[in-house]
């Protein structure tokens, strides 16, 4: 350490440096550079335009008994299915330990069993068997299942068939037969009127 | 060199900068001089007020939508923090599950999204063509005229300008608003003006071009007259008296009217501000403050050194 | 680093280090570099800078995360990021703040650096490597300011590229060049982007070698004497400059988060919040405040020199005014390097200072008239302080005597005999 010219003992000592004036400073410095670093992180979260999507709407009136749609939702496809009653029928009587997957895979219901009532059951805990709504992404590597659109493929057990390694989904969406380890997974909805859903 | 030396200089330097910007402002031409209003959301603690703003929306949405758009703003910006529309909780007959103060669930908002005057064009639908939707709080404000061209038709070849920013892309913005909104004059009998054409002592421009021959010699007024002030813009005078109905009790005058959509369109321009000026006073102080305790440290350090 | 190494690796694994990466010895050394114990705050400038560039590169970054580097959307995008991105307003604003705050600082910073002679052997490396950083700042802010693609981004850099034009034979193809096209456009705006990314990165490194130069040659002083006997007239770096220019930044950032918070859009300029239109040219095109002096250099020169047409005389001038500053340490011949010692020169440069003021203000004013008139006559004593005043002062003055070491100088200086009071002139607590 450099002494200065007129310091009585010539040093500058160790006390000097962890004087009360200094702990503080550099307290508040260091909590200032903290509070700084979350503007430049927290901007790399979803914006507001990105959030007013994360949330939609869907007017289900046009869609007729036996007839599928899929929508865009957070990037992702929604398959929302109007089941006939034949098809509820059979997605009813398939027994829990008959699956692959006995979890349900519903946001709206986290950890039940994978009951066909506890597939469509929606936020406010309502079931409503003729609207099968999921999210359309195979449980196994992420390629989007067949069977939505009329005239497609919907493998062996009539639901969904994912096309890139043989995955089989029932009528509720929950896998039967193939490699995807999990049932599709039910988004978060709820009925805002009798015929219009928000998804998310 | 001293502090004081130091502060001097730097003031000095400011100095410049400052009026060197304005001095750039007066280049433009020869308006009638603004005059300062108060608002609101002057100054480093003003805000915005959101009676005002929802009566400026009105103005807005009653008036100036039918020509001028908002290309920059979405039906969700008026419901968020500090919008116009924004809301606490909900009001009373909406269900449980709505969080009102999401914008996007907002009622309001989406009530004016679904009856706005102008339709989202979307599609194509499955049949390959574009077709016409209500506005989700979502979308951005969908524009009087689908392109530059139509507006330019509709509107004796001028084109009237998007408001998302005019408060910011004029000097002195707000100001400036009122004061063309209020300002409207009767043509002065010195000038001559094409149909379509209206005078105003505010809109820079030069009138020189418009005195009539018998007022004029060799390119300047003759003795005795002066140029009027201002120019021609192709804008109606667009606020009468009494035009718009105001449910609060507010005077339903063109100054009331014209200082309501200024207080919306300033917020329209800068929807941060009041965050950002917040935010402002917690880092100043915090400055100071830190500011303080280096100088204290500053002079325990230097305490035993001549320099 | 020119200072004897003081660093002993204290337990094993720094020995093992030090053998193998001394990054410590490094960061040690730089630390305890021995400064001159008589630095005022105009030495701080050099720290802010580096907070300035770094503050700049970080939120340009950001930035960038947002922003679309095309016509149709680079407007919309800047929008976007003031509207919805979170905190995009504050990063915004930082960066737009932050290139004024920026060329304030390096302003100071240089005439500080004339004032003291702080170019003169053996630090004229110093100084060019300053002035290739300032070229690069001009640079890099230029084609920054094009990317919100206002009009004003638009016109500026029109009338900015449009300058290429003036050199002789090649000037046209320069120019088609630079645009990549006919005109300003999308091609000219994406390289901008790109440039204005790699640029900051380019200022970094040569602020690296500014900063080894220094410390090779040591820091000048207010005394401009040099260091004779290291125990009396320096310093260690840390604690003493390292708090102090703590202080000086924290104070810096005052008065940048005054514009920020309170007056973001004060500096700026009105027509940049309508979205670029190649049909509409503004009223009056107006380059940023730090450009204004260089402004009215390239106005100033409204007439033919010899065989050189006005327009290339004016774009010849505005470089010029800068290039001067390569030669400066072998134009200056006096042999003292501060001005405190030197009577004379410091009226001329307070002469200079205000010259290079007015011709900011100048610059910002329509060029007609007593304007350019007076642009003619600063501009005319700009390069007359260089190429006339300082070459002959080094002859013709005679300066005051010189202290014989820095501690005399600050010992003189206590005894209230400088007509400089320092800030901590007061009895020690």
């Amino acid at each position: 350490m450099t002494t200065s010219d007129n310091t009585a003992d010539g040093d500058v000592t160790r006390r000097d440096f962890i004087h009360m004036s200094h702990i503080m400073a550099t307290a508040a410095a260091v909590g200032g550079g903290a509070a700084v670093v979350w503007p430049a992180v927290h901007q790399m979260n979803p914006d507001a335009s990105v959030l007013a999507l994360s949330t939609k709407e869907v007017d289900l009136s046009t869609i007729s008994v036996g007839q599928a749609i899929k929508v865009m939702w957070q990037g992702k496809p929604v398959f929302i299915r109007r089941r006939t009653p034949e098809e509820i029928a059979e997605a009813e009587a398939t027994p829990v330990s008959d699956l692959i997957d006995a979890n349900a895979r519903n946001d709206n219901l986290p950890g039940v069993d994978a009951t066909d009532t506890d597939r469509v059951t929606s936020r406010d805990g309502q079931a409503r068997p003729e609207w099968m709504i999921l999210v359309g992404v195979c449980t196994h590597l992420g390629c989007i299942p067949l069977g939505t659109t009329a005239g497609e493929n919907r493998g062996e057990y009539n639901g969904w068939f994912c096309p890139c390694h043989g995955s089989h989904y029932d009528v509720s969406g929950r896998i039967r037969k193939g490699p995807a380890p999990e049932n599709l997974l039910i988004p978060p909805y709820e009925f805002i009127s009798d015929t219009v859903v928000k998804i998310g | 060199m001293t502090m004081k030396n130091f502060s001097r200089i730097l003031t000095a330097t400011l100095f410049t900068a400052f009026t060197s910007v304005g001095v750039a402002d007066a280049a433009g031409g020869k308006a009638k001089k603004l005059e300062h209003q108060h608002w609101h959301f002057s100054g480093p603690f003003g805000k915005f007020d959101q009676d005002a703003m929802q009566r400026g929306y009105q103005v807005y949405e009653t008036v100036c939508s039918n020509c001028h758009g908002l290309e920059y703003l979405s039906f969700r910006h008026l419901g968020q923090k500090g919008g116009p529309f924004y809301l606490d909780k909900c009001p009373a007959g909406i269900p449980d599950n709505i969080d009102c103060s999401n914008p996007n669930d907002n009622p309001v908002v989406k009530a004016i999204a679904a009856n706005y005057k102008f339709q989202v064009t979307d599609g194509p639908d499955d049949s390959g063509d574009m077709f016409q939707r209500p506005a989700l709080p979502s979308d951005r404000f969908p524009g009087p005229f689908a392109n530059e061209q139509i507006a330019r038709l509709a509107n004796n070849n001028a084109l009237p300008p998007d408001l998302s920013l005019i408060t910011k892309a004029r000097h002195s913005g707000p100001d400036y608003l009122y004061a063309l909104l209020t300002g409207y004059e009767d043509t002065p009998d010195t000038v001559e003006i094409a149909a379509g054409q209206y005078y105003n002592p505010y809109f820079p421009g030069d009138m020189t071009q418009n005195m009539k021959p018998e007022f004029m010699d060799h390119g300047h007024a003759i003795e005795g007259v002066d140029v009027p002030l201002g120019g021609v813009l192709s804008m109606a005078p667009p606020l009468s008296d009494g035009m718009i109905e105001y449910t609060d009790g507010s005077p339903m005058t063109v100054e009331q009217y014209s200082k309501d959509v200024t207080e919306f369109l300033m917020w329209a321009a800068e929807p941060k501000m009041e965050a950002r000026k917040s935010l402002g006073v917690v880092s100043l102080i915090y400055l100071v403050i830190l500011a303080g305790l280096l100088y204290w440290s500053c002079r325990k350090v230097w305490s035993n050194v001549d320099h | 680093m020119s200072h004897p190494s003081t660093y002993t690796p204290g337990s094993g694994f720094e020995r093992w280090l030090d053998k193998r990466l001394p990054i410590v010895r490094f960061g040690a050394d730089f630390m305890g570099f021995p400064t001159p114990k008589n630095l005022n705050y105009w030495w701080t400038f050099g720290a802010i800078l580096t907070v300035c560039l770094v503050i700049q590169i970080v939120t340009g970054v950001i930035l960038a995360m947002h922003y679309t580097p095309h016509t149709s959307m680079a407007f919309a995008s800047v929008e976007h990021i003031m509207r919805d991105v979170n905190y995009g307003w504050l990063m915004r604003y930082v960066h737009a703040n932050g290139a004024s705050m920026f060329f304030l600082a390096v302003y100071i910073h240089m005439f500080r650096g004339l004032y003291y002679g702080s170019y003169k052997a053996p630090r004229e490396i110093v100084w060019m490597l300053g002035v290739v950083i300032y070229l690069l700042m001009m640079a890099t802010a230029f084609m920054g300011y094009v990317l919100p693609w206002g009009q004003m981004s638009y016109w500026g850099a029109t009338v900015i590229t449009n300058l290429f034009s003036a050199i002789p034979l090649i000037g046209d193809d320069i120019r088609t060049l630079l645009w990549g096209g006919f005109s300003v456009d999308n091609p000219t705006l994406n390289r901008f982007f790109s440039l204005h990314y790699l640029l900051p990165f380019a200022i970094f490194g040569v602020v690296v070698l500014h900063i080894w130069a220094f410390h090779t040659s040591g820091n000048n002083n207010p005394s401009g004497v040099e260091i004779k006997d290291v125990k009396k007239d320096a310093i260690p770096f840390h604690p003493y400059y390292t708090i102090k220019d703590g202080f000086a930044i924290v104070v810096f950032l005052i008065l940048f988060a005054a514009f920020v918070f309170f007056n973001p859009n004060a500096l700026g300029h009105a027509d940049n919040y309508v979205e670029a239109n190649p049909l509409v040219t503004p009223p009056s095109i107006v380059p940023e405040w730090y450009y204004l002096p260089f402004y009215a250099i390239l106005r100033a020169i409204t007439f033919d020199i010899f065989f050189i047409p006005a327009k290339l005389g004016g774009v010849l001038a505005m470089f010029g005014s800068i290039l001067i500053l390569f030669v400066l340490p072998w134009l200056d011949t006096s042999k003292v390097r501060s001005m405190r010692y030197r009577p004379v020169a410091r009226l001329w440069f307070i002469l200079f200072v205000i010259a290079c003021i007015a011709l900011g203000y100048l610059g910002g004013k329509p060029a007609e008239g007593v304007y350019v008139m007076w642009a003619q006559i600063c501009t005319a004593y700009y390069f007359g302080f260089f190429l006339i005043i300082l070459p002959l002062l080094g002859l013709l003055e005679t300066p005051k005597p010189l202290p014989r070491s820095i501690a005399e100088a600050v010992l003189k200086k206590k005894d209230g005999g400088g007509a400089e009071v320092p800030a901590h002139a007061a009895p020690a607590e």
